[in-house]
């Protein structure tokens, strides 16, 4: 990943001055990580964020700190084992110690950290993966049974810089605060709505012996299918309100007073 | 955790192979308690033998003759595929609601059957590896005896162990008569009812069950029974969701009109293993469903509990989940408060 | 799609408007990096390993098996470390309660179970918390004391300190309150028990020290006060503070946790400057229960009231746990007098050292401990009288704030009680205990009353136009899920008459402009307020360099006779006479024009003024008493904080608040077993935080309040007030439904039943 100490173009340089004009000599100095910062522009430039959104602090932090992930394989592996399996529909293969959990694997091997470490024991939703069509948690998955496997982490959900369905509902109805739930709880939504399509039944469902497909989730059902993913910020009724427009494709008004 | 060889299999025989040449190896199936317990430091496998690929996952009728005599399903089989099978959901809606009771979607998407079965206890002491605990390394004492036990045991205690079982599916498998379908070292098959499955701690808390090392869970069988649209799973916990179970009761009722034919009826947090309502069950056989029935059910049934310093609100929990849970069987499956 | 709010009106001003969250696109693809999730070359990650035994010493470290292991770079401890400042003084941050704050691997003595005694460097993670069990460690153990009930007898008043600048101790008892109260034709009192509460934010403490070389480090931590942090890490490590940086782009979640430097960044900064390599220390999910936390309290309560319903009495004694080391205190009793003009007042507070760590600020402390007595308290007493509890609170409305006998700068309190009401239906209420049932359950109403006190700290901020006549606004000031970046982009955006897409507000990372730590809900008030003076600032030099053009139409002008509008300086008296920002942009040789400022209280003016936020809750709850399961259905806060920046963050602030209300009254609590003086449930599988399904129909109410005084914002700040009349409104609502009341938080079902 040599590309990483490509040398700033004059554009860039520009961008990077008028954000931050007190950091662009360290930023010159220090190398850029190009692969974000271009997707970042690209998201610019297709009009996706203004330029305000790209916090200068975050691009600058990446930028100057990031040096080539692909050296990250640590010196010591014990137990070895080559596994091969597709994230976010490209294929990877990584050298990992039998210990390693995906959720390490993607975050620390493959630097996709969008999937977060929340307790690491299966207790907060926070690294919810997508694997071969369902959500799992991949804190409690080791990476080494994913030979062959399918992972789709948050970072694979928007499509050519388009948000998906459900990333734009959470954003629209601020089905977040700190934002650290929520690549869980947005994976685990995104497979939920599968989920009701098959009909699945949740221990809430009136009667479990009437089969049906394509269930609209009430309220009450949402909630108990994503009692999964905890948001220690208290943005739940928001969650809520985002699944089920994304659901049924209409406008949720929340209700709320604003007498100010 | 530990540093593990790890190793993959693709049939039933060779992994049985694999674990008894090594006392320290371990079945690694959904994962979700042997891992948690191994970055706990509690369980050291040295070795983990992938059942991932095994074919062992199918939900079937059982057939004798040209006779469905129940259900089978795969001991590798996603609690999730188990809970929404059709066939589950029309004839064992108790087993879909004691699944959809416990974890969540992400965790039921991961757990097989047969791990659920082998759950261990979520008894603080017994995953705090800095506090003595006999189950954990066995002659070090109980510390949840004399300590915080509000979770704790209140049935078939001993002064070795007070750990209560955590599974809501197996509660259900007891109401519901399950037998445990295992491979030996052999190659034969061994059937171990389910009420013989797991253990009372007596002086061997360390063991949970009668599985021996070699053995594999093939398969979950379930009889044929006569309460599908009179059961109901009832869970209470400290939350309404994603939390173990304070008490939870699995109840099945055949009737014939307002009269009880049979009862089945099994209680999860209260023991060491699913506990089986047998007293409850024998008061109730051949009466009529009345709650001044259910209420003397469930008074016969927590008589012999012996409750510990924080968990004395079990009998009361008790009495009144079994009472609840038969009203709700009695109402119906599709009935909802 | 543009993450702008689609009702984003630039011709309007952006303060008022609802605008979603400006990171929000990064965090919800994934893009946001926090602390840990910087993944610089050549990193080694770190293990804390903790004390099993809660008091004694340390007899023998034994690293030989741990260091033996391949990749395993080096255990530090007590006996090894580097010398590292020695006066206890040089470990306080700007948070830090009167006392000596803990020094990690001072020395062999252990103060607390769980305490951090050695840091595992491995170079990976799964390696490090491996070898950190191969560690052995024997120890030498002492009595200690870790109960607070037990040992309440031991209780005393407080050290005196700087903390009581914000913290101030009860006030003075008025009048004869024990005669007033033995007068009162009716009386009330209670005894409160509160357990112990740990923050849990989800993401869990890490630190990414990146080694720069000669005593230079750059630090990605998770903390809300990156300038805090920096000095507490110049000063132990005597580093300047300029080699110092400290950046957090993203918290993820904190509550008051990151208000104290936690201990991976002082594990994280050692390693990495005796390493000189790049180290990342993440704490786990039970080493989150191993430092700050809200303390377990009993207060005591005695209300009396006059036959016309006039409270008369007020009498509230709070007694907290703290550590051996340090005197953390809380405003647990100052409240009622500030809500209740009663003529006779008793207020105590006390604290009880005991073996534990500090207790440290979570979320409304002291005010969310203390209203839960003070308005069951009032409840009690309304029902005693057979008066509405609304009309209660009516009837004993302070128009001023008599606890110091001054003025409110701004009270919409009566309006909270009245809009809430309305729009919940209290007056649907069947006033009999246990009369409203719904089904096979008990229906219970409860309300309450909240408040908070409205601060402001000094801050600093920078405000450039830039090349391209655009804003930069920066502050070292972090965004904690609060929605700071949003705000303070909207409060540039107006004061310099600019569109939301023209203003860039940059943040969290100590080289900007000096923030005090974000918490106590004195953000948007402090730094809001520099970045208005930076602005203000910002335009002077605009309108000099204006005047400094050739023929020049501003050169007589003054600043007040100009107007900030539509990107551009606008003469008021002629508005064809004006300047645009890229004009003048290039009159100065298209260099930027930059100015820094500050903001400070305006002390002598604020002293005359009580300055609060005012709440009032109202909830539903359904007890199911077969089973004992109770469940708020409904609920609804009305809140008063002055001027609202952007109402969907502010909104979202307040139901965070009403869930940790839920969660404060029915859910969570850290069991200790005083055996081993251990917290059990170090976890958040057995440490209840609610789930979605337990949260049901929860509304805002955001009650119009014009404050000139508070601030030149107007805001009184909305991160706390969201917490302080719900719990005991939960706890009224059970008492409706139930006629049990219970005083002790968490309601456990089970003490219902």
């Amino acid at each position: 990943m040599n590309e990483n100490k490509t040398k700033l173009t004059e554009e860039e340089k520009k961008l990077f001055g008028d954000l931050m004009p007190e950091e662009l000599d360290e930023i010159i100095s220090s190398g850029l990580n190009r692969r974000h910062f271009m997707k970042l522009m690209g998201l610019a430039s297709a009009g996706l964020l203004a330029s305000h959104l790209i916090g200068a602090e975050q691009l600058f932090a990446r930028s100057a700190e990031i040096g080539d992930i692909a050296d990250l394989a640590p010196a010591a592996i014990e137990n070895g084992i080559n596994v091969s399996f597709k994230v976010n529909n490209t294929a990877k293969k990584v050298l990992i110690d039998s210990r390693a959990t995906l959720l390490d694997t993607l975050r620390e091997r493959l630097d996709l950290t969008g999937s977060k470490k929340g307790c690491d024991h299966g207790q907060c939703g926070a690294c919810t993966v997508i694997v071969d069509g369902k959500r799992v948690l991949s804190c409690l998955t080791l990476a080494a049974t994913c030979e062959g496997k399918s992972v789709i982490t948050i970072e694979g959900l928007a499509k050519d810089n388009e948000l998906n369905p459900m990333q734009a509902a959470f954003l629209k109805h601020d089905g977040f605060q700190c934002g650290f739930c929520t690549p869980g709880q947005i994976c685990s939504a995104v497979a939920l709505m599968k989920e009701a399509k098959e009909g699945q039944a949740s221990f809430v469902t009136a009667d479990v012996r009437q089969n049906q497909q394509s269930v609209i989730l009430s309220d009450e059902e949402i909630a108990e299918r994503m009692s999964g993913n905890i948001c220690r910020c208290g943005a739940y009724p928001n969650i809520v309100a985002a699944i089920k427009e994304a659901q049924t494709g209409k406008n949720v008004e929340q209700t709320w007073l604003f007498a100010g | 955790m530990r540093p593990f060889k790890f190793t993959n299999t693709s049939n039933a025989s060779s992994a049985i192979n694999l674990l008894i040449k090594n006392p320290n190896a371990k079945f690694l199936a959904g994962g979700t308690n042997l891992l948690d317990l191994m970055k706990e430091d509690v369980e050291r496998p040295d070795e983990l033998i992938d059942l991932g690929r095994l074919d062992l996952t199918a939900v079937r009728p059982l057939v004798t003759g040209n006779n469905v005599v129940g259900i089978s399903i795969g001991g590798l089989g996603k609690n999730t595929d188990a809970a929404n099978h059709p066939l589950i959901r029309k004839d064992y809606p108790l087993l879909t609601k004691a699944i959809l009771a416990g974890a969540s979607a992400q965790i039921r998407n991961m757990a097989t059957n047969g791990g659920n079965l082998l759950q261990r206890t979520r008894c603080s002491y017994f995953y705090d590896i800095a506090m003595p605990c006999n189950k954990r390394l066995p002659g070090t004492g109980c510390s949840a005896m004399q300590g915080i036990n509000r979770m704790h045991a209140i049935f078939g205690w001993s002064d070795s162990c007070i750990a209560v079982y955590p599974s809501d599916m197996a509660v259900a498998l007891s109401a519901l008569n399950a037998s445990v379908k295992v491979m030996q070292p052999s190659g034969t098959a061994r059937i171990i009812a389910i009420h013989d499955f797991h253990r009372l701690p007596g002086n061997h808390p360390e063991k949970d069950n009668n599985l021996d090392h070699g053995e594999l869970i093939t398969a979950i069988e379930i009889p044929k029974n006569k309460f599908a649209a009179n059961s109901a799973y009832i869970k209470v916990r400290d939350r309404n969701s994603y939390a173990f179970a304070l008490v939870s009761v699995a109840a099945g009722l055949e009737l014939a009109g307002g009269k009880i034919i049979s009862a089945s009826i099994a209680m999860g947090g209260v023991a060491h293993k699913p506990w089986r309502a047998t007293h409850a069950e024998n008061i109730l056989r051949g009466k009529m469903a009345t709650v001044e029935n259910f209420q003397m059910a469930a008074d016969a049934e927590m008589e012999d509990a012996r409750p510990l310093a924080h968990n004395k609100f079990k009998i009361g929990m008790g009495k009144k989940t079994i009472v609840y849970a038969l009203e709700q069987a009695f109402k119906g499956t599709g009935y909802k408060a | 799609m543009s993450t702008m709010e689609k009702n984003y009106k630039p011709e309007q001003p952006a303060v008022g408007q609802s605008i979603s969250r400006l990171e929000g696109y990064e965090k919800v693809t994934g893009a946001a990096r926090y602390a840990g999730e910087f993944n610089v070359s050549d990193l080694l990650y770190g293990y804390v390993i903790n004390s099993t035994i809660t008091k004694g010493k340390i007899i023998s470290i034994n690293t030989e098996k741990a260091e033996a292991i391949p990749g395993v770079v080096k255990v530090f401890h007590h006996k090894n470390r580097p010398s590292l400042a020695w006066f206890s003084m040089q470990y306080a941050d700007m948070d830090a309660p009167p006392g000596s704050p803990f020094q990690p691997l001072a020395d062999h003595k252990i103060k607390y179970n769980g305490q951090p005694i050695a840091l595992l460097v491995a170079e990976s993670f799964e390696l490090a918390r491996y070898a950190a069990t191969l560690v052995e460690i024997t120890y030498e153990q002492e009595d200690f004391k870790t109960d607070l009930i037990a040992n309440i007898t031991e209780a005393r008043a407080p050290k005196g300190g700087l903390a009581t600048f914000l913290k101030p101790p009860p006030p003075k008892p008025v009048g004869n309150f024990e005669k007033a109260y033995e007068n009162s034709p009716f009386q009330a009192s209670g005894k409160f028990v509160h357990g112990t509460e740990h923050h849990n934010p989800i993401e869990l403490f890490t630190t990414t020290t990146v080694y720069k070389g000669k005593g230079k480090v750059t630090i990605y931590d998770k903390t809300q006060g990156t300038v805090n942090c920096q000095l507490y890490v110049a000063n132990v490590f005597g580093l300047h503070f300029k080699d110092v940086r400290v950046i957090s782009p993203y918290v993820g979640g904190a509550f008051g946790s990151g208000l104290r430097p936690q201990y991976q960044l002082f594990f994280s900064v050692l390693a990495a400057l005796e390493l000189k390599r790049n180290v990342r220390v993440t704490l786990d999910r039970h080493q989150m229960f191993t430092f700050g936390h809200r303390p377990p309290t009993v207060q005591f309560t005695r209300f009396g009231a006059s036959a016309d319903g006039k409270v008369n009495a007020l009498n509230h004694e709070a007694i907290a746990e703290t550590s051996r080391f340090e005197d953390y205190t809380e405003v647990v009793v100052n409240w009622s007098h500030m809500l209740y003009p009663a003529k006779n007042t008793l207020f105590k507070y006390n604290l009880v050292p005991l073996d534990v760590f500090s207790p440290l600020d979570m979320r409304a402390p002291g005010g969310s401990t203390g209203l839960h007595a003070i308005e069951s308290t009032m409840d009690d007493l309304a029902y005693q009288m057979k008066i509405d509890p609304l009309e209660f609170r009516l009837i004993n409305y302070a128009e001023q704030d008599e606890s110091v006998g001054r003025p409110y700068s701004s009270k919409e309190l009566r309006q909270c009680y009245l809009q809430g009401a309305e729009q919940f239906g209290w007056n649907k209420r069947n006033p009999e205990p246990r009369s409203m049932r719904r089904g096979n359950k008990l229906v219970g109403y409860g309300m309450a009353t909240g408040i908070w006190e409205a601060m402001q700290l000094p801050a600093r901020a920078s405000a450039t136009i830039t090349t391209e006549g655009k804003l930069h606004v920066n502050s070292a000031v972090t965004d904690i899920g609060t929605g700071t970046l949003t705000v303070m982009s909207q409060i540039a955006a107006d004061e310099m008459g600019l569109h939301m897409d023209d203003v860039t507000f940059t943040y969290g990372d100590s080289k900007m402009a000096f923030a005090p730590i974000q918490g106590g809900s004195f953000t948007v008030s402090s730094v809001g307020s520099a970045i208005k003076a930076a602005c203000n600032a910002l335009k002077k030099k605009i309108l000099k360099k204006a005047k400094s053009i050739g023929n020049s139409p501003f050169k007589r002008v003054k600043i007040d006779e100009v107007i900030f509008a539509d990107r551009k300086m606008i003469s008021i008296d002629n508005p064809a006479v004006f300047i645009s920002y890229s004009d003048i942009i290039a009159a100065n040789g298209h260099k930027v024009i930059k100015s820094v400022n500050f903001a400070m209280p305006k002390v002598f003016k604020l002293k005359k003024y009580s300055r609060a936020a005012h709440s009032a809750a109202f909830v539903e709850v359904e007890v199911d008493e077969e089973l004992g399961i109770i469940n708020v259905t409904r609920a609804v806060t009305a809140v008063a904080a002055g001027k609202i920046i952007n109402p969907k963050t502010a909104r979202s602030q307040i139901l965070g608040g009403m869930i940790w209300s839920i969660s404060k009254a029915l859910r969570e609590e850290s069991i200790t077993d005083h055996r081993f003086g251990k917290y059990m449930n170090m976890n958040i599988a057995e440490y209840h935080i609610p789930v979605h399904a337990d949260i049901h129909d929860l509304q805002v109410i955001f009650v119009e309040e014009k404050d000139d005084i508070v601030n030149e914002l107007g805001t009184k700040g909305v991160g706390e007030i969201g917490l302080a009349a719900m719990p005991p409104a939960i706890a009224n609502a059970i008492f409706h439904a139930t006629g049990k009341r219970v005083n002790q938080f968490p309601i456990h079902f089970d003490t219902l039943m």
